[in-house]
């Protein structure tokens, strides 16, 4: 679950070769379209990006089709269970039919293919809200930290450090009770809301020292260039330096540790769950079915093989899309 | 450079417009000859003087408490003039301060001691906000072209960012003014709109060229400007900043790691070693005559088409073991622990940059011309001292004719050991 930096270390936006610089056209390309062209000649990134988006696409359709009831995560199909066979769906392949077309749930008999597609949404926006907290906290520390140096820079290292060696996931087994009652109190929201906005701060509050540490490493690497002095020589003041020099060189490391960030916490999330921190059940999420269905490991096996290959193809597609993006930016460096 | 350069033809693909003068010369040996040699006008009134300057880097003990254990003695005191419109050379080896001379110039660094006179002002105390006008006036070109230009701007707004910035023009004349720039360095003004990563290593030069062009600066630093180009094109660019200079009659610090380089640019050479200057003088002196042990070493590096064309050639002095630490400099002379001719004297005194010519300093007690190295030392009366280093009681130091910036009217002959006048 923790970002490789090694992977993004090298992150620094090289000059192109020649092959880019022999073309006639005669206005220049950026670097960022340039990227966007290496990256679509990229098959295996494209197909990446086309699995990211069509989830996406379909986390976004699924709450206005649970509106509507074109699909229904919630009802229970009782009749559909083999009572005789401790709630084991009756029919072949976990009760596979033309109107349940990944079955049922053992025990409640609800439609597995709409508990996971809505399970989607709320994990998707689980690791969503987790990078963005991570993302914004590490961006804006590893800035401050790269930019000032010194003792800002110090003290931060040392709270970074601080939050590295401790026991995260203790802390969410040990506290989690006492901090979901507390954010249901101070914000008045229901258990389960509480129980998604305490994974997101935990998630979030523990994932920025990796973000911040590479964006620092950027920073410093960036402030080293000789563009730098040569801003300040022609007479620019240090907000041109910070937002005109600086900042323009740091959107491609911000956006790949984005992309390798959100896989991360959607397995987080399914981690999460088997100790039975999160949204828990009957609101789905990826991580609450697939702890749900391990039970059913035997029985019904189909039932545990959808939610597992579901995260699996999420997490591969997300991590897959992050590396042709930092191929893309930086095409120099070796994996 | 890590990304090779491209061949002579690439080189002028995209973005080269081709003229008589960017021709490629093929003979290294006479690449530098093309533009004939610039000449000193020592007449001129100085635009820079440097006087004692001495830039210590703190060196800091690892861990949470991060005291100062040491310090890089990068520059220590150094002193020299740049004269209006004129060039000085400035030569060493890796790591003996080049760079941060420059960096003191230009004022990216503050100094730890001693003066910068530009124009007359010492601007060596200069707040950010007291050197902004300054900016105008004091320019700098980088060694490396790859890291000098920032790869998210265009050329059009890398060249033109000066000209915002001091709000030079208005701004629907900053396009027109970038283009004539371009024009000037000999880039395609079309090409206003690409990204450096569109250019080869010596046209991303020539646009660093041109931002320090921008503001129509009096004195350029160019530190090292060609060493990280391909020789044929090491030429074009050195060619482009004598015509430069020819035109604007800007005055330029020359840095360069060989002499070859600054041969023809530079009237007059200063040589570094370890942070501070061995010897300066005019050209011919520096090539013809050198005094100090080093530049004799150096010069002995340089390719000569004259000699090599009648089949002599130049003993290659080899100098043994690394350039000391200039955390822990050597005591007395720097050159010392490498120096062919050292004796007991050169570790107990330092020696003093003494002007022995008209247009020559020198900072050793036993210059002379290679192989002519006197027996005893130069320096003893100036300091002081007896031939050993010891202090002579109530001896005096000629402080007259010790380490000033520019030269003076007398001087001491070697010969004699007694000081002469012009
Ligand atoms: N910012 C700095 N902090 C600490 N030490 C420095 C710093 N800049 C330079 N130094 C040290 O000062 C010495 C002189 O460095 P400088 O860059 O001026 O050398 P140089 O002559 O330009 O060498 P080169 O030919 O490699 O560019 C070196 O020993 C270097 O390690
Ligand atoms: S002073 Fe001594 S050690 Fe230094 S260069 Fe001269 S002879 Fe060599
Ligand atoms: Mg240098």
């Amino acid at each position: 679950m923790t970002l490789q930096t090694s992977q993004l270390e090298s992150l620094e936006p090289t000059p192109v070769e020649s092959d880019e610089s022999s073309t006639k056209a005669v206005a220049g390309l950026s670097p960022s379209r340039l990227a966007l062209r290496r990256f679509r000649r990229d098959r295996l990134s494209m197909v990446a990006f086309v699995v990211v988006a069509s989830y996406v696409v379909l986390a976004l359709l699924a709450p206005i089709l649970v509106k509507i009831g074109f699909i229904d995560p919630f009802k229970f199909h009782q009749n559909l269970l083999d009572a005789n066979l401790g709630g084991i769906p009756k029919g072949k392949f976990g009760g596979v039919s033309g109107s349940h077309l990944l079955g049922v749930e053992p025990g409640t008999g609800r439609d597995v293919l709409a508990r996971m597609w809505y399970g989607v949404t709320f994990s998707l926006t689980i690791a969503l809200a987790a990078t963005l907290v991570s993302s914004v906290l590490g961006v804006v520390l590893g800035i401050i930290a790269g930019f000032r140096g010194g003792l800002i820079d110090a003290t931060i290292g040392r709270v970074i450090d601080l939050t590295l060696s401790f026991p995260q996931t203790l802390m969410l087994l040990a506290l989690s009770t006492v901090f979901v009652l507390a954010i249901q109190n101070a914000l008045n929201v229901n258990v389960n809301l509480a129980n998604g906005i305490y994974e997101v701060l935990v998630l979030g509050l523990f994932g920025w020292p990796t973000v911040a540490r590479l964006i620092r490493g950027q920073v410093l690497s960036i402030r080293e260039r000789e563009f730098i002095d040569a801003a300040v020589l022609l007479g620019a003041s240090q907000r041109r330096i910070y937002f005109k020099e600086i900042l323009p060189n740091l959107w491609a490391p911000i956006l790949v540790s984005f992309t390798l960030t959100m896989p991360a916490y959607v397995s987080t999330e399914a981690a999460l769950s088997f100790l039975n921190v999160g949204i828990k059940p009957p609101t789905p999420t990826l991580g609450n079915i697939l702890d749900g269905s391990i039970n059913y490991a035997q029985s019904d096996f189909l039932f545990f093989f959808f939610p597992a290959l579901l995260i699996a193809i999420i997490v591969v597609s997300f991590n897959l899309l992050g590396d042709g993006i930092r191929d893309a930016l930086d095409p120099k460096s070796d994996r | 450079m890590s990304h090779a350069e491209p061949t002579p033809a690439a080189e002028s693909a995209p973005g080269e417009q081709s003229s008589a003068a960017e021709e490629i010369i093929p003979d290294p040996g006479h690449v530098f000859e093309a533009h004939g040699q610039s000449e000193a006008d020592f007449s001129a009134k100085p635009i820079l003087t440097v006087d004692n300057l001495k830039m210590y880097f703190p060196v800091k003990s690892a861990g949470i408490i991060r005291r100062t254990i040491g310090h890089v003695q990068a520059v220590d005191g150094v002193s020299f003039e740049v004269r209006k419109g004129d060039s000085l050379g400035l030569v060493g080896e890796s790591g003996c301060g080049k760079s941060t001379t420059g960096r003191l110039i230009t004022r990216l660094y503050k100094p730890t001691a001693g003066s910068i006179a530009f124009e007359g002002t010492d601007i060596s105390g200069y707040g950010s906000r007291q050197l902004l006008p300054l900016r105008r006036d004091i320019q700098m070109i980088f060694q490396d072209p790859a890291t000098s230009l920032n790869p998210r701007h265009t050329v059009g707004s890398i060249i033109g960012a000066p000209l915002r910035i001091h709000q030079v023009v208005p701004s629907d004349k900053v396009l027109p003014r970038v283009q004539e720039l371009l024009e000037v360095v000999g880039l395609n003004p079309e090409h206003y709109n690409r990204y450096p990563h569109e250019f080869s290593g010596g046209q991303r030069q020539r646009i660093g060229i041109a931002r320090a062009l921008t503001l129509q600066p009096k004195l350029l630093v160019a530190d090292e400007p060609v060493s990280a180009l391909d020789v044929s094109i090491q030429a074009q660019v050195i060619n482009l900043l004598q015509d430069l200079q020819n035109e604007f009659g800007i005055a330029f610090l020359f840095i360069a790691h060989d002499l070859a380089v600054v041969r023809h640019f530079c009237p007059e050479v200063a040589v570094m070693y370890l942070g501070k200057i061995v010897e300066i003088a005019d050209r011919d002196t520096i090539y013809g005559a050198p005094h100090h042990p080093y530049t004799q070493a150096l010069l002995s590096a340089v390719p000569d088409v004259r000699q090599a064309s009648i089949g002599g050639r130049r003993e290659r002095i080899r100098l043994e073991g690394d350039v000391p630490s200039p955390i822990n400099p050597p005591s007395g002379c720097r050159f010392r622990t490498r120096c062919p001719i050292a004796r007991d004297i050169c570790a107990r005194v330092e020696p003093p940059l003494m002007q022995v010519g008209k247009r020559h300093k020198v900072a050793c007690h036993f210059a002379g011309e290679l192989g002519q190295h006197p027996a005893t030392p130069v320096t003893t009366g100036v300091l002081g001292v007896d031939d050993e280093g010891h202090d002579v009681a109530g001896a005096q130091r000629r402080s007259d004719l010790l380490d000033h910036p520019g030269y003076q009217d007398t001087w001491l002959d070697l010969k004699t050991g007694q000081p002469v006048g012009s």
